[in-house]
């Protein structure tokens, strides 16, 4: 029962999936989309510390910390950009954002 | 060791529930608050990884900061959020289609790895044993030496985006009357008061 590297791995596959798969499923609604690229940056994380933990370098957690720092930057610009369009437009549903008809 | 299993599966089993009670969940509200629980559950696992100083740092940046900022949003915005959720299980097949690809892949590839020879000797900065160091000290002689310049580069990061969030959600309202530092500055006696000399028993017309 030795909780090796490929455990750690393993879960943080199947939470990246589920981060993608989140992101497919509520094609409507960002604040969910924004959540699961958290997940998606939290399952990279939990893949940085396992192997910086199981090779004995610590530069993997210095990584971690730089990756988190991003993830909470990125979640502050995105949650400010939802506030702006929502006041402009008074809603947030994803196919509504086409004024720059991208 | 078997303490070590448990603990394992059991933060690794709620963290699994919880990312799928984020996707799945009808209420946003409900969607943050397993979000947290993931996060937390991410954190014990850092803890049996050794990683303490990150653990402590993902539960007060991101259940303390990032998620009651969701939680804020979620709450401010007036959404009707079961209108969003119609074509949900329109976009369930070909979701699960990219997702269990997506998996398989990933878990072949964690299955049919292995350790290079070399990399053992390509170790940068060893983790000291944690009798002598704690995780936070270690992670603090490598991070303010050698990685200074991405731990101001993460400052500047953060710094960006307060500023940047600040500007986008800042409104100048026309009605409201504000202050006007230059204008308080630039005020002097000459043009503030008047001077009157009044004659006594006359007084001012």
């Amino acid at each position: 029962m030795t909780i090796g590297l490929g455990h750690y791995l393993s879960v943080a596959a199947i939470l990246f999936t589920l981060g993608i798969f989140g992101i497919f499923l509520n094609r409507k609604n960002v604040i969910v989309i924004l959540m699961s690229i958290e997940l998606i940056l939290l399952s990279v994380n939990i893949n940085l510390v396992a192997f910086s933990s199981f090779l004995g370098d610590i530069v993997g957690q210095v990584y971690a910390l730089i990756v988190l720092t991003v993830a909470a930057a990125e979640a502050a610009i995105g949650l400010a950009i939802l506030v702006a369009y929502f006041r402009n437009r008074g809603s947030i549903a994803v196919e509504d954002i086409n004024l720059m008809k991208g | 060791m078997i303490i070590n299993a448990i603990f394992f599966y059991l933060f690794a089993g709620i963290a699994v529930a919880s990312a799928v009670m984020v996707i799945a969940s009808r209420n946003p509200v409900h969607s943050v608050l397993f979000l947290i629980l993931a996060f937390v559950s991410g954190a014990g696992l850092f803890v049996l990884l050794g990683a303490e100083f990150l653990a402590m740092i993902l539960i007060i940046v991101y259940v303390g900061a990032v998620a009651v900022l969701f939680l804020f949003v979620v709450m401010m915005l007036d959404v009707d959020f079961a209108e969003l959720r119609q074509g949900f299980l329109n976009y369930l097949p070909i979701g699960a289609l990219v997702g269990a690809v997506l998996l398989a892949e990933l878990l072949l590839v964690v299955g049919a790895w292995v350790i290079g020879p070399d990399v053992t000797k390509a170790i940068v900065s060893p983790i000291p044993s944690p009798s002598e160091i704690s995780n936070t000290q270690a992670l603090g002689l490598v991070l303010y030496t050698r990685y200074v310049y991405f731990f101001e580069a993460a400052g500047m990061i953060l710094l960006v985006a307060m500023v940047g969030a600040i500007v986008l959600t800042l409104e100048h309202k026309p009605n409201v009357r504000r202050q006007s530092i230059a204008d308080q500055v630039a005020r002097h006696p000459s043009s503030a008061i008047e001077i009157v000399k009044v004659k006594s028993g006359q007084g001012l017309s």
